[in-house]
């Protein structure tokens, strides 16, 4: 087995594109579900609407790509307000079903031929890089050192996304640690309690949801930056994982979703390197190599089961702070 | 236009499997160019020979005539738009291009392959009729409904009784349907279809109870929250799913005797022996489940659990051995409502569950959270409304419909429609 090999795969999911934007739709996630308690299980619908309309805005009306960003976080705050008004009212699991259903709805609605002007159907949309590739301002070249060699573009995703992940990260604990956070974590503990204090609890939910989709938005954008855009990564496992991640890290935290994104791409990529490497070797003589990187999947499962029955408050999580009420 | 769906189907976007196939489709420039595209041009499922289909764009054109098979493969020089044409009179007489007329506009997505399908039909004349298309798609949409049915009820007992929204219940409908295939598949044990149906469905009972017994009564002990129990069964159901997926790898399986012939029942309608068996068993089940709740003791203790569980139990009624009894039967359940899905799609795949997990989820919610009656009544309003949309909107979107209902009973009436308002906190 070639150890160098596989530790060399598995550090380049540190700064990979697909961890910094789990982090980013994970964050948004801290703040639905971490702060305000509201289940959403949508945040994959969030994350479809902000690569769809990166990508639409550049390939059909033939936008600047930074415009198509801003159309991705508009576009993300419609369907919050859409999925919002009618919803925010009903009881936590009610939520989830109804966010989880809509989620779909969008994901249906992005695959069938019937908008394949736009969407091209089951095939995705591809060839939207031009124009952020031509903002790049790193000169041509490669760059960098051992495993952390990418060229020009390579590096620009990443600074570009990382970029964007610490600006949100900042937004979150400023805005967490303003009187407006309290009265999130207060709807949190106690809705009934905010609501006798004279807020008005519709709305400081209404504003979570398009604060936390919006940072799903700009998930599905940093996804769709490298390589394209695919509908049937946008499924509700999607959002299951983002809720691993989450709670990998601690719900209610500012860098629990971003170490927790990290952490969950950089095992995923150790197992995927190291499971069919032992097959390969003989080491696990029961199963062969597509079953060996099936594997990590059944683990993600179980480790979301453990998690949340033995440490529901993440790595970075205060035990004080009850994420699961009622 | 809603006449004869003579889909075309579409050829393998993968060459490679394309060139293994038997089948040569008549081929005009896919050893010059790369980037290929391709189609099979049928009506009600009778493949069309000689059919002329042009591909022009970028300076380049190209014709090819449909093969006995009526595919066709064209390749291209470079991944542009291209206009690919129907010779319309090169059909039969009567036939024509349905939908979106004979030309179609083309671009590759991210493989080198593109298929292009064009859907025929009986020109002006409608030989079915929309009368006919109804009935034959609302006895579809009762059968699907039935079975969604046997696989809501036991959603809809446990939520009763635990107060848990349990995402892991399409994995145990997965479970029914790969149990029945291990006993009767021709490439595993090879039984008896009717003797590998009840032991899956046993087997799936057994499932239930393990689950009960080894995760969920813990839990409940422990005192674990509602929350956190559904992210629980949401792991369950990705770590279940992935293992089928480990065990039984990515491809689709069928049950002996699936795809047999219709018989014509009246009119245009036109069913399988399995379909009316499935339907058979799927009342004689549901009817006996309704029988079980109404009238015997332990029937009538989930119902009472089901109203308010601390006054169950402080009237002696033992909660933890009725939530058992739920978990097997509600398992059992959907393990048979999962053999027969698998005979309605038809197919078997590791996550063929996930599929309608949100459909069920939808009969339960429009029936009404944690009322048995309520889940078989919301089931069959599903089943019918997803059969019959499909007259009018197209069929990739069928589920649209019925995930818009979900979402209009939880705003409109969301104690659901045999549901009372009280039980909604």
């Amino acid at each position: 087995m070639d150890w160098g090999q596989i530790l060399s795969n598995t550090v380049v999911w540190l700064i990979s594109p697909e961890s910094i934007a789990y982090g980013l739709a994970a964050l948004g996630l801290a703040v639905h579900f971490g702060y305000t308690g509201l289940l959403n299980f949508g945040q994959a619908g969030f994350m479809a609407i902000g690569a769809y309309s990166y990508a639409i805005s550049i390939l059909s009306f033939g936008l600047p790509w930074w415009v198509g960003i801003l159309i991705g976080i508009v576009a993300s705050t419609v369907f919050a307000f859409i999925l919002g008004i009618p919803t925010l009212r009903l009881r936590a699991d009610y939520l989830a079903i109804v966010t989880i259903a809509a989620a779909e709805i969008v994901r249906l609605l992005f695959t069938t031929q019937v908008f394949d002007e736009f969407t091209n159907s089951a095939d995705g949309l591809g060839n939207y890089h031009q124009g952020f590739r031509d903002a790049n301002p790193i000169p041509e070249g490669t760059y960098g050192f051992g495993p952390f060699t990418f060229n020009e573009n390579g590096w620009w995703v990443r600074i570009f996304g990382i970029a964007l992940l610490v600006i949100a990260a900042l937004i979150v604990w400023l805005i967490m640690r303003s009187p407006w956070g309290r009265v999130l974590k207060g709807i949190r503990e106690d809705e009934d309690a905010v609501r006798a204090l004279g807020k008005n609890v519709f709305s400081y939910k209404m504003q979570s949801l398009v604060i936390g989709g919006a940072f799903g938005a700009l998930g599905g954008v940093v996804l769709a930056l490298p390589s394209a855009v695919v509908p049937s990564v946008y499924v509700t496992s999607l959002t299951f994982f983002l809720y691993t991640i989450l709670l990998l890290g601690g719900a209610a935290t500012v860098f629990g979703p971003i170490v927790g994104s990290i952490v969950f791409w950089v095992i995923m990529a150790f197992l995927s390197n190291v499971l069919p490497a032992l097959v390969n070797v003989g080491a696990l003589p029961f199963m062969n190599t597509i079953q060996a990187s099936t594997l990590r999947f059944i683990l993600v499962g179980a480790a979301l089961m453990l998690i949340v029955i033995f440490r529901p408050q993440g790595i970075f999580g205060n035990k004080k702070e009850l994420t699961f009420v009622k | 236009m809603t006449a004869l769906f003579a889909a075309a189907f579409a050829a393998l976007a993968l060459t490679s499997m394309s060139t293994a196939s038997a089948v040569h489709a008549d081929e005009v420039g896919t050893d010059e160019y790369d980037y290929i595209f391709s189609g099979n041009v049928k009506n009600d499922n009778v493949p069309l020979e000689d059919v002329k289909i042009t591909v022009e764009g970028g300076g380049y054109t190209a014709e090819v005539v449909t093969d006995a098979e009526g595919q066709w493969k064209i390749g291209v020089p470079e991944k542009a738009t291209y206009t690919v044409t129907l010779d319309e009179s090169t059909l039969p007489a009567g036939v024509i291009v349905a939908e979106e007329g004979p030309e179609k506009e083309v671009e590759f997505g991210l493989t080198k392959n593109k298929s292009v399908n064009f859907f025929l039909g009986e020109g002006v004349r409608v030989t079915v009729s929309f009368a006919d298309q109804l009935v034959e798609r609302i006895v579809n949409g009762l059968n699907f409904g039935l079975m969604l049915a046997l696989a809501a009820i036991g959603v809809s007992l446990v939520f009763g009784t635990t107060g848990l929204s349990n995402f892991a219940h399409s994995e145990l409908v997965t479970f029914g349907a790969l149990m029945a295939l291990i006993f009767s598949g021709t490439a595993f044990l090879g039984w008896p279809i009717y003797v590998a149906i009840p032991i899956a469905v046993v087997l799936s009972g057994g499932l239930g109870y393990v689950l009960d017994l080894g995760l969920w009564r813990p839990l409940r002990k422990k005192g674990v929250g509602l929350v956190q129990l559904m992210i629980v069964s949401i792991g369950l159901s990705l770590a279940l799913r992935y293992i089928y997926s480990f065990f039984f790898g990515g491809g689709t399986y069928q049950l002996p005797g699936s795809g047999g012939d219709n018989i014509e029942l009246f009119g245009s309608v036109k069913l399988s022996v399995i379909d009316l068996v499935s339907m058979g068993i799927s009342i004689v089940v549901l009817a006996a489940v309704a029988f079980w709740l109404l009238r015997t003791r332990i029937g009538k203790a989930t119902r009472a659990i089901s109203d308010n569980a601390s006054l169950a139990a402080a009237s002696g009624i033992d909660v933890d051995r009725v939530i058992r009894i739920v978990w097997i039967l509600g398992s059992a359940l959907a393990g048979l409502s999962g053999i027969l899905w698998a005979y309605f799609r038809p197919g078997i795949k590791w996550d063929m569950g996930t599929g309608i997990l949100l459909l069920i989820f939808a009969a339960v919610t429009l029936g009404g959270l944690g009322t048995a009656f309520g889940a078989l009544v919301g089931s069959i309003i599903i089943g019918l409304l997803v059969e019959v949309s499909t007259l009018w909107i197209p069929s990739d979107l069928k589920y649209v419909g019925a995930l818009v209902v979900l979402i209009l009973v939880l705003l409109v009436r969301p104690q659901g429609i045999l549901g009372r308002k009280e039980r909604i906190g």
